[in-house]
């Protein structure tokens, strides 16, 4: 099993289409809605992640180019400065994911899972060191 | 068997002195009971790190050539304005202090990127601060400008002195409106979205030490992993609040006025921080001894996280109108456990105190302790408590009526 984040842009002519629903039907993908934004009559932006094998989830991929869709990998990258953070936990109950957490009760020492993230940066201005930073 | 500090600290000397955390003293009284403990153990270390916005510090830069008098004038380090209400070359700062030219909330919420509390960080981590002085010049100090670069390393003095550090006891945050709020307790959720404390319960200081019965003026305690000392109450001092049966009080209650060498710390522990909505403030660690010189003060040095209770207030409303309702009360080892319950709602939880940071100083300082490197000093004076302490006053406003 392989996984991929990737952000994909809609035409705005595509936006009434269902599309993405065949990448589980036809291409046997698992995928994880991390973020949509559709108006309609405007462009369309999703961040998916996709889980299957791997020469499914390069077709599942040429599948959405095909249809109009564009691809661009998920570059954003949250990183924890750990010389700068002050193992406060102020992050913990805003991250929606809990990429942000609690290692262990005891010591109550913070942790971060980059897997879990989603960039979605809410975490960035509450971090009272502002040790949590974008990478692009 | 009641023991003395002087007994105490002469074991210290010899490397016997008997240490332990305020963490480790819970297990050794289970499993020992309270009169063995007190027999055994000598001394009872405590730790806390975490936002004290009533932090700040002062310093002597030495006389420049022409002499100039920045008393009276206009000082700014980084850009950050400065006190210069003393004599000619003493400077003194905030934490909460801020650049004229920072936006505050003008966009709200403000970033408060940089205020007293990380210049407080720039000096002790050794960085060259900026110092901007405009003086009005007098016959004995002709000189009107400075623009210069100074260093903690060439200052005469540098001080840490904190009028309100170590709050024994803390709100629990939330927000019922809904809306999100910006406070110094963190970013609220709206409709009870998360709950925020700001204690190190069973480390923190003054709940191991609920009456101050050891605490008190004149204490050394471990500031900013230098060595400083308890000066007076702090600002806000309330020994009055409530109290739970064993003593510890379960409201915002007694506080520290701390003075340290600022040359002496280490930017680990004396960290600027950004509240975002709210303003700039200084983290400070603090480790203070507690001597156990009988078993009444073990007893309160073994308190543990189910015994110390915090109530939630509400920030988007209650807090800010100055009303004291409050929503509930919820011990420190709930708060800790990652949810709380308020009004039957699962609210998760965050920490403002960092835990992790106060064992660490608990463990550094009874690691002092041990090697003789830090010796327990008598109290001079007692904190105000009990009745013969002053009541915690509201401000009373008295309008002043414009002239016609």
């Amino acid at each position: 099993m392989a996984s991929r984040k990737i952000v994909l842009t809609f035409p705005k002519e595509k936006i009434d289409k269902p599309i993405v629903y065949k990448l589980i039907k036809e291409y046997n993908l698992v995928f994880n809605i991390m973020k949509a934004s559709i108006t309609p009559d405007q462009e369309g932006h999703m961040v998916l992640e996709l889980s299957g094998e791997s020469s499914e989830i390069e077709r599942g991929i040429k599948y959405l180019k095909d249809q109009g869709v564009r691809i661009q990998p998920l570059s954003k990258e949250i990183k924890v400065n750990w010389d700068k953070c002050t193992q406060c936990g102020a992050c913990v109950s805003i991250c929606p994911t809990e990429a942000l957490y609690i290692k262990d009760r005891k010591t109550m020492e913070v942790a971060f899972d980059p897997e879990k993230c989603i960039a979605c940066e809410l975490c960035i201005r509450p971090c009272p060191p502002r040790a949590i930073e974008v990478h692009f | 068997m009641a023991k003395t500090i002087q007994e105490i600290n002469e074991k210290i000397k010899k490397g016997q002195g008997v240490v332990v955390t305020a963490e480790e003293i819970i297990e050794i009284v289970e499993k020992k009971g309270i009169e063995q403990a007190a027999k055994e153990v000598d001394v009872v270390t405590t730790g806390t790190f975490g936002p004290m916005c009533s932090s700040g510090a002062y310093f002597n830069f030495g006389h420049t050539r022409p002499k100039l008098k920045a008393g009276g004038g206009y000082a700014y380090l980084n850009g950050v304005p400065a006190y210069a209400g003393w004599a000619a070359v003493d400077l003194s700062i905030g934490a909460n202090a801020l650049p004229a030219d920072d936006p505050r909330n003008k966009i709200h919420p403000g970033e408060f990127a940089y205020g007293g509390g990380h210049v407080i960080e720039d000096l002790v981590a050794g960085r060259d601060v900026r110092l901007q002085v405009e003086a009005y010049g007098t016959d004995c100090y002709p000189r009107r400008h400075l623009d210069t670069w100074i260093n903690i390393k060439d200052l005469n003095e540098a001080v840490l002195f904190n009028p309100r550090n170590a709050y024994q006891n803390y709100n629990v945050a939330v927000n019922l409106s809904d809306k999100t709020i910006y406070t110094y307790l963190g970013v609220l959720k709206p409709n009870l979205g998360n709950a925020n404390y700001c204690s190190a319960g069973q480390l923190s200081p003054l709940l191991n030490d609920p009456y101050y019965k050891t605490v008190g003026i004149g204490t050394r305690v471990w500031l900013g992993g230098g060595e400083g000392y308890v000066v007076w109450q702090g600002t806000q001092h309330n020994p009055g609040a409530l109290r739970l049966s064993n003593g510890v009080p379960k409201r915002p209650a007694g506080t520290l006025a701390l003075i340290g060498d600022l040359k002496q710390m280490n930017p680990k522990w004396i960290k600027g921080v950004s509240f975002v909505g709210y303003g700039a403030s200084l983290n400070v660690g603090i480790g203070i001894p507690i001597p156990v010189l009988n078993q009444e003060i073990l007893k309160h040095a073994a308190v543990k996280d189910e015994e110390i209770m915090a109530p939630v207030v509400d920030y988007s409303e209650a807090y800010p109108q100055g009303k004291s309702d409050v929503l509930g009360e919820v011990n420190y080892a709930q708060l800790k456990s990652g949810a709380i319950e308020v009004k039957g709602k699962k609210v998760p939880t965050s920490g403002f105190s960092s835990y992790k940071n106060a064992r660490e100083i608990a463990v550094e300082l009874k690691e002092k302790i041990k090697k003789g490197k830090f010796l327990l000093s008598e109290k001079v004076a007692d904190l105000p408590s009990g009745e013969a302490a002053p009541k915690f006053r509201p401000f009373k406003e008295r309008p002043v009526k414009e002239e016609k």
